[in-house]
């Protein structure tokens, strides 16, 4: 059994959360420099221009790309092998966003309840996805979640017989509608099967990837393709001032379902695309 | 189409300069705005209905709809980029017809709102969302001025300068998400 002492997870996630959002990721800003360079239209070239310089300030001055600095998301994959001491996990998962938002200077945007809607202070409770792994490592993502683009996300339980064409329409429809409201250029990512929640959540997990890793299996990485091509003609643009680059990346993750359902989710991302990883 | 062009702002705002500004134009403000969201606007509304005064005048005035990050040590402000708008959409109204003239934001509005816009000629501009710390450098001062208990929420005075902004909906009619995106498929068409 390998000891991992929960001082050193709460570490970590403070860490991840500081680093998650003030630096955003050399696959995100090298694709927005490409689209920047390609796109035909004025005031789309001055939007993705601008939202280059801000995220090289942002790196440099150690402060927040974007002041929604987002529900906190974690995802942990815990190796079986893996003994914590000290502790329980979730416990030092919370505790380390505590602190990485307070110390890091981020906005605390978690209120207690639905309804009476008081702020909780320092960004808990984070939302943990926990997966148990083979092996003796502990690997730890955190992606905060900005609420614009969150807002501008669906699942949609599609009748079986909608096929592909019925999927390809739904996302395309779903990234017209939700327009500017998400800070395009988005990324979408996309979950098909599964059930009800799974697909929201494989939708979410697709975000994890980096701008170009396409999906394993040929036919999706071609769909990934299609669809993003597609998504870019609709002509929204960057910030839906009109343009060509309306999406940097589409990501399509599958999971078997029942004979009966076609589950569809769209989880819309911003261009602050925010996820740092740490392996202990 | 008409060119787009560059205005430099400086509120409070009369229903002439509004005029002048039409969607697609760029502005550069400079002088005071004010801060509120979700829950200032939902507060300031029941003044109203109280038939109470707003605990800030909004005579000419333009709110920011923004909540920013804290301010790190040594600066006056943390990063500070436009939320959705259409949040806001149920109170904005009540808001325009008490004498606001601008709103900054990101994303759509509705037809209610839009319609007040057009009534009492007020505008819409949109910011950039998530360049929240180029536009926290247009930032020159900074004084919370109501509904402090509503930390990132509150109510706050901005002395800007140079803060980048684009006419959304003007007080014409004119919608630049409809029409940018019209004109640009047009052109690639045409290309
Ligand atoms: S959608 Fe993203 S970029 Fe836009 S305000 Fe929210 S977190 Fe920031």
């Amino acid at each position: 059994m390998k000891q991992i002492h929960v001082r050193d997870i709460s570490g970590a996630v403070k860490n991840l959360c500081i680093e998650a959002n003030t630096c955003l990721g050399e696959d995100v800003l090298n694709r927005l420099r490409e689209c920047r360079d390609r796109e035909s239209s004025a005031i789309g070239r001055q939007v993705l221009s601008q939202i280059v310089r801000n995220a090289d300030m942002a790196r440099d001055e150690a402060m927040p790309m974007c002041q929604d600095t987002g529900v906190a998301v974690v995802f942990v994959e815990l190796g079986q092998e893996v003994h914590i001491q000290g502790g329980n996990l979730t416990d030092a998962i919370q505790e380390g966003v505590s602190e990485g938002y307070r110390q890091g200077y981020l906005r605390k945007s978690m209120v207690r309840d639905p309804f009476d809607r008081v702020n909780t202070g320092d960004n808990t409770p984070a939302v943990i996805h926990l997966e148990t792994v083979p092996g003796d490592l502990l690997r730890l993502t955190v992606a905060p979640k900005g609420g614009g683009s969150e807002n501008m996300s669906t699942v949609v339980m599609l009748p079986p017989s909608a096929g592909l064409d019925g999927v390809r329409e739904f996302v395309l429809n779903w990234v017209e509608r939700a327009g500017a409201n998400p800070c395009p250029p988005v990324i979408v990512g996309v979950g098909i099967g599964g059930n009800f929640e799974h697909c929201a959540y494989l939708a979410k997990k697709s975000l994890l990837r980096d701008i170009g890793d396409r999906h394993p299996d040929p036919f999706y990485a071609a769909l990934e393709i299609q669809l993003l091509e597609a998504v870019n003609t609709l002509g929204i643009g960057p910030q839906g001032f009109g343009g060509d680059c309306t999406a940097l990346e589409v990501f399509i993750e599958t999971a078997p379902c029942h004979i009966a359902s076609l589950p569809v989710a769209v989880n819309l991302q911003c261009h602050a695309a925010r996820h740092r990883q740490a392996v202990l | 189409m008409k060119k787009a062009v560059q205005h430099i702002i400086t509120p409070p705002l009369t229903e002439e300069s509004c005029m002048r500004l039409m969607a697609g134009d760029s502005v550069l403000i400079r002088g005071s705005i004010y801060t509120a969201r979700d829950a200032a606007h939902q507060r300031m509304v029941q003044c109203l209905e109280r038939g109470e005064p707003l605990p800030v005048s909004l005579d000419g005035q333009i709110i920011y709809y923004a909540g920013p990050s804290p301010a790190k040590p040594g600066h006056i402000v943390g990063s500070i980029g436009p939320t959705t708008a259409g949040r806001m959409d149920a109170y904005a109204p009540a808001l325009i017809e008490a004498g606001l003239k601008g709103m900054i934001g990101k994303g759509s509005r509705s037809g209610t709102v839009t319609d007040a816009m057009r009534k009492h000629h007020a505008v819409y501009l949109g910011a950039i969302g998530g360049a929240a710390v180029l536009l926290a450098k247009c930032i020159l001062e900074v004084q919370i001025e109501a509904y402090e208990d509503l930390g990132p929420e509150a109510v706050r005075r901005l002395v800007v300068h140079d803060f980048p902004a684009v006419v959304i909906n003007d007080c014409h009619g004119n919608d630049l998400y409809r029409s940018g995106r019209k004109n640009h498929l047009r052109s690639i068409r045409h290309a």
